[in-house]
């Protein structure tokens, strides 16, 4: 399998994806594609393996059996170099996981420094930009403790977006926000998909998944229940399941 | 009787008992033959200045050897026992065990004998002394592979999942990620590590020594042998504090921060 970039390939490709821990089977024949620019959401009760899906489009989990193509590589392949591939998928966590010991600035310099060989200027100007871009200029210097969370949730979209990524996979982004810092984070989100980043969210954000995603995907037990633009998946669902799902989520 | 009447009766009398001892001790010791034997200022001036500039400048040299050459051998042995790959694991854990479980004195005599048999040709610098300080360094890394091991795992998982989904390779994320963390997790542990070695120095006073290659315990033992006088001891004893006290004092200012730092 060659590592070279297929820029035919859809950004995501996923067949008969299986994934046990141990002896349960958290992911049960996943088959699921992403395009340029679309942004997916990914919604569905907690434990029906959308988080460990994420986690396997940039092998944070090891799949145990299927294939997953990125813009065309199979990264389930042994031979193929999965830390370059990982550079063009930029990832947010439910927990931010910014580097703590380290500012604000050096949080988005380090990977482009040591992965991409940048240099200190180039990555220092780069840094500069996305942090404007997510509107946090002044914390340049801060250290992650000195934030509030949808800050420190807006400077990890930054340290993503400095590695120029050609999609973005957010982990339950707001899930450990206060509600009243959700919104910045979910703006910060919708400009991004407005100026067309391929997007997968995994989120519990009804309106926002309604009114920025192409596509909303409902999973339940492992499997894709329901897979369609959100007006259809979030307002006339087709499965008994995924009626059940959005009133318990509705009467919150 | 009330409880706190008893209590207080309890610690009454437990000040009685330790009056007594004291008072007992200090009634029938022989004072003069204390003083003469220990606390001869004659003897203990002549001491100077080479209980400082040879003997606590050699403890202190091969103590830093020692912590140095142990520190990389246990950051190799903790990734070891962290690491995926099985035979890793089980020699690091073979080797820890192995140095933890024997005295610190055999490992020492064992290493400093072993070199030159083993290696007839290799000469360490220092002689004796140079392969007992790898003796210690041994022993040293056992312990302190734990404690770096204990350190790396105190840092959330969520770090290293970050690092690497930014492209960072393990290595790369392991070394500026996620043991600059650890070790500011485990720099006062580190540093009792170190105030141990200062005093498992003492053992090297069974290796053969010359003048000016004495740590601190055989330069006091050599000059009470001497001077049939037990003053040098009280000496050692007072340099040897002098050394470590400030040290287990940096540790606990240094808990104290790593503790408000949460």
């Amino acid at each position: 399998m060659s590592t070279q970039r297929n820029e035919e390939a859809p950004p995501i490709q996923i067949r008969n994806l299986h994934k046990y821990f141990g002896e349960l089977e958290v992911l049960r024949g996943i088959d699921f594609d992403v395009q340029f620019g679309e942004v997916v959401c990914l919604i569905g009760p907690s434990g029906s393996g959308k988080s460990t899906l994420l986690r396997c489009v940039n092998k944070l989990e090891d799949p145990t059996s299927g294939k997953i193509l990125i813009e065309g590589i199979d990264i389930t392949d042994p031979e193929t170099d999965v830390d370059s591939v990982r550079t063009r998928i930029g990832m947010v966590f439910q927990q931010f996981n910014l580097f703590p010991h380290l500012t604000v600035l050096r949080n988005l310099r380090i990977a482009q420094r040591k992965v991409l060989g940048r240099s200190t200027s180039e990555s220092t100007r780069i840094a500069e930009e996305m942090l404007a871009r997510v509107g946090l200029s002044e914390k340049v210097n801060e250290h992650p403790a000195h934030l509030s969370g949808g800050q420190q949730q807006r400077v990890a979209i930054a340290r993503a977006l400095c590695m120029n990524p050609d999609m973005m996979l957010f982990d339950e982004p707001t899930s450990a926000l206060d509600p009243e810092l959700i919104g910045e984070v979910l703006d910060v989100m919708r400009e991004l998909a407005e100026e067309g980043m391929t997007m997968v969210v995994v989120t519990h954000e009804m309106a926002f998944a309604q009114h920025v995603a192409d596509r909303v995907i409902f999973m339940d037990g492992g499997v894709i229940v329901e897979d369609g633009p959100p007006e259809q998946v979030l307002l006339n669902p087709q499965h008994e399941r995924t009626k059940r799902f959005l009133r318990a989520i509705d009467s919150e | 009787m009330r409880k706190a009447t008893r209590q207080k009766l309890i610690r009454y009398s437990l000040y009685g008992v330790l009056i007594l001892g004291f008072g007992g001790f200090a009634l029938f010791a022989n004072w003069e033959s204390i003083g003469r034997s220990f606390f001869n200022l004659e003897i203990a001036g002549d001491m100077f200045p080479e209980v400082i500039t040879i003997a606590a400048r050699n403890t202190i040299m091969y103590t830093a050897l020692a912590f140095a050459f142990g520190l990389v051998l246990a950051l190799v042995l903790a990734l070891m026992k962290l690491s995926s790959i099985k035979p890793y694991r089980w020699l690091a854990i073979t080797y820890i065990e192995l140095f933890r479980g024997l005295p610190a004195l055999v490992t020492i005599i064992f290493v400093a004998f072993a070199i030159p048999i083993a290696f007839p040709g290799v000469s360490i610098p220092g002689g004796a002394l140079g392969q007992g300080t790898i003796g210690l360094g041994i022993v040293a890394a056992a312990y302190m592979a734990e404690t770096i091991r204990a350190g790396i795992e105190a840092v959330p998982r969520g770090q290293m999942e970050a690092a690497r989904s930014l492209g960072m390779s393990w290595g790369n994320a392991m070394a500026y990620i996620i043991l600059p963390q650890a070790f500011r997790i485990i720099v006062p542990p580190l540093t009792n590590e170190l105030v141990l070695l200062i005093k498992d120095t003492s053992l090297f006073f069974v290796l053969g020594t010359t003048p000016v290659s004495k740590e601190l315990t055989k330069f006091g033992r050599d000059l009470m042998n001497s001077k049939f006088n037990g003053t040098p001891l009280i000496v050692i004893a007072l340099v040897y504090l002098a050394i470590t006290l400030p040290l287990t004092y940096l540790v606990a200012r240094l808990e104290k921060r790593t503790a408000a730092a949460r």
